[in-house]
């Protein structure tokens, strides 16, 4: 690709305007960045209209014949509870397009924060937090998270979320970090701090508008793992729990099943994997673009 | 060398310490009641107690934790609440079959997401490249009980070539055993592949960018020899390091995949305390994983540094 959009260190608002347009213009000129916006937005639209999508109701139990294979009437089949599969798979995309995002953000949120005091105030703060950030890292996102959510006592929608965005906090803290360390050497920070301005003040509205390009690429990666995350955890029943027409509801609660009740499991863990390559092909468009 | 091993390993023990505290901070601060978060809500206050006094709980966090710490260091990791053995005796067997998974999944993985990187390096910016990557990251970002319910499906139901559980029957040689690990290491190939290939194909473009590539070709070197001499004999060492903190989440990060395939490994074991509110026994168990980890990143980082000379005859840094 040819033309960039090159960020200046101080753009002002014409040319900052122009350099989002310019985003904009080569995200949308990727293939794969439109096909992954395209199912993106399919999925997003079955979660807020359900009822337009899902023909029968996904969550009452034995409307029609159990465990029937897929045919003409269900083209995905029914489950042990007698309900139409294509209906959950489609009205199944709510709970993890609610969790996902909302983790992601409030460890975007945190981790922001963490990565700008660390950062900027470097010294002890930055060795105590960084030291903590390497031992938070040693575990698996999902060793911490099932570490979490037994000794809370109780799993569901609330805790999965609050539980993945804090373990997300330092993961994305350090990327914050490095970045900010690189901000502080420049100029107008230099500048800012002979003004008398606070830290408060240079380190919110003076760096993190300068990383924040850093941010929104840290966002959509990390979405990913969210979703990777939300869906691990509640295939191990420690996420969303049943009758929630959830995919990873649905495969957890059918899976031992699979033999020969393969059609209970297959469909949700294509609409999955589909979820996942779609948010990949766009996160994967958005890093190519801002990191230019 | 010798500095940057000190200062390595001294981090590395530091980290371990806060480790030690951070799982056990989590473990016991959080429920406000161990024995009612054991017991459940149902259970007489008197059992609550009595749980609360075995387990020491009802003591001042800050002595529990001086007391577990001290255990830790004699090789003391608790004793396990359903099974009423240490926590060790059921840990040892079950990381030695999560290595044993890692070891297969490593054999499989390794060669083919080297190879892929370098295809993908070499034709940097073409349709093989483009396909290769995106594959890649679209397979690695995938959960991984998604991937193995597909193969499951595929080579153990559709087609029955491969046994769907990855327990080998006991005292089984060890071809038997690979063969039933073969499906798990196919899950982790798939999923690996994307993160090894994509930093082996970094390393190669770079090394292809370079002056003394150029400099290779320039003096009429043939281009396997280029590749061979000049191109991966750079592009390989950070491959290496990635590869090795791997196996930090083949050991213990794959609580999916062993339930999926009923593998007695550390995840599953990890699993099954959680689900039986056994915290001693996961408390050791997610431990033991840390360790496993931080274990492996110091490997890493001295093999990395072994293998280039910038850090192995510089400074400490």
């Amino acid at each position: 690709m040819s033309v960039a959009a090159s960020p200046a260190p101080a753009p002002t608002g014409g040319e900052a305007r122009a350099a989002r347009t310019e985003r904009l213009r080569l995200l949308l000129r990727a293939p794969t960045v439109v096909g992954g916006v395209l199912v993106l937005a399919f999925w997003v639209f079955c979660a807020v209209f359900p009822g337009l999508v899902a023909r029968h109701d996904p969550i009452f139990d034995n409307q029609f014949p159990t465990s029937l294979p897929p045919e003409w009437a269900f083209p995905f089949g029914t489950d042990t509870n007698g309900r139409d599969i294509l209906s959950r798979v489609l009205a199944g995309s709510r709970s993890i397009l609610v969790i996902a995002p909302a983790a992601t953000l409030i460890g975007t949120v945190l981790g922001t924060t963490l990565g700008l005091v660390t950062g900027y105030f470097r010294g002890v703060v930055d060795d105590g937090v960084s030291r903590l950030v390497d031992a938070v890292l040693a575990l698996p996102l999902i060793v911490t998270a099932i570490l979490i959510v037994t000794a809370v006592g109780s799993s569901g929608r609330w805790v999965v979320t609050l539980t993945i965005g804090l373990i997300f906090a330092p993961i994305i803290s350090r990327t914050v970090r490095a970045a900010v360390l690189a901000e502080t050497e420049l100029d107008y920070v230099e500048a800012a701090r002979l003004r008398g301005e606070r830290g408060g003040y240079i380190m919110f509205s003076e760096i993190l508008p300068n990383v924040f390009p850093l941010v929104v690429v840290e966002f959509t990666v990390r979405l990913g793992y969210a979703i990777f995350a939300v869906a691990s955890l509640t295939f191990i029943g420690f996420g969303v729990p049943p009758p929630s027409p959830d995919w990873a509801a649905q495969i957890n609660q059918y899976w031992t099943l699979i033999d020969p009740y393969w059609w209970m499991t297959l469909f949700p863990a294509l609409a999955i994997a589909s979820l996942v390559i779609a948010a990949n092909l766009v996160s994967d468009g958005v890093r190519e673009v801002y990191e230019r | 060398m010798i500095r940057f091993l000190l200062k390595r390993l001294g981090l590395a023990l530091v980290t371990l310490v806060l480790l030690s505290a951070i799982v056990f901070g989590i473990s016991t601060i959080l429920p406000g009641n161990v024995g009612r978060a054991v017991l459940g809500p149902f259970a007489t206050q008197e059992s609550v107690d009595a749980l609360n006094e075995e387990l020491g709980t009802d003591r001042p966090v800050l002595t529990q934790y001086a007391e577990w710490a001290g255990g830790l260091l004699r090789g003391d990791l608790g004793v396990s609440l359903t099974k009423q053995v240490p926590a060790w005796d059921l840990l040892s067997p079950a990381l030695v079959n999560s290595f044993k998974l890692a070891l297969v999944a490593f054999l499989i993985c390794v060669p083919l997401s080297i190879l892929g990187g370098v295809i993908a390096g070499l034709r940097y910016g073409r349709l093989t490249d483009k396909s290769l990557t995106i594959a890649g990251i679209s397979l690695a970002a995938m959960p991984e009980f998604v991937t193995g319910i597909v193969l499951i499906l595929v080579f153990g139901i559709w087609f029955r070539w491969l046994p769907v559980t990855a327990q080998a029957e006991e005292g089984a040689n060890a071809l038997t055993q690979a063969k039933y690990l073969l499906l798990p290491a196919l899950t982790l190939t798939l999923v690996l592949f994307g993160y090894i290939a994509r930093i082996t194909r970094a390393g190669v473009i770079e090394a292809l960018e370079s002056d003394y590539t150029r400099t290779a070709y320039l003096k009429g070197l043939p281009s396997n020899v280029v590749v061979r001499r000049h191109v991966l004999r750079n592009a390989l060492p950070p491959t290496i390091a990635v590869v090795a903190v791997q196996v930090g989440y083949l050991v213990g990060g794959l609580v999916a995949v062993e339930l999926l395939f009923n593998y007695q490994g550390i995840g599953l074991l990890v699993y099954e305390a959680a689900r039986q509110k056994d915290l001693p026994l996961l408390t050791a168990g997610v431990l033991v994983i840390g360790v496993v980890y931080l274990v492996v990143t110091l490997i890493a980082d001295i093999l990395y540094a072994a293998l280039n000379p910038r850090i192995r005859l510089g400074s400490a840094e």
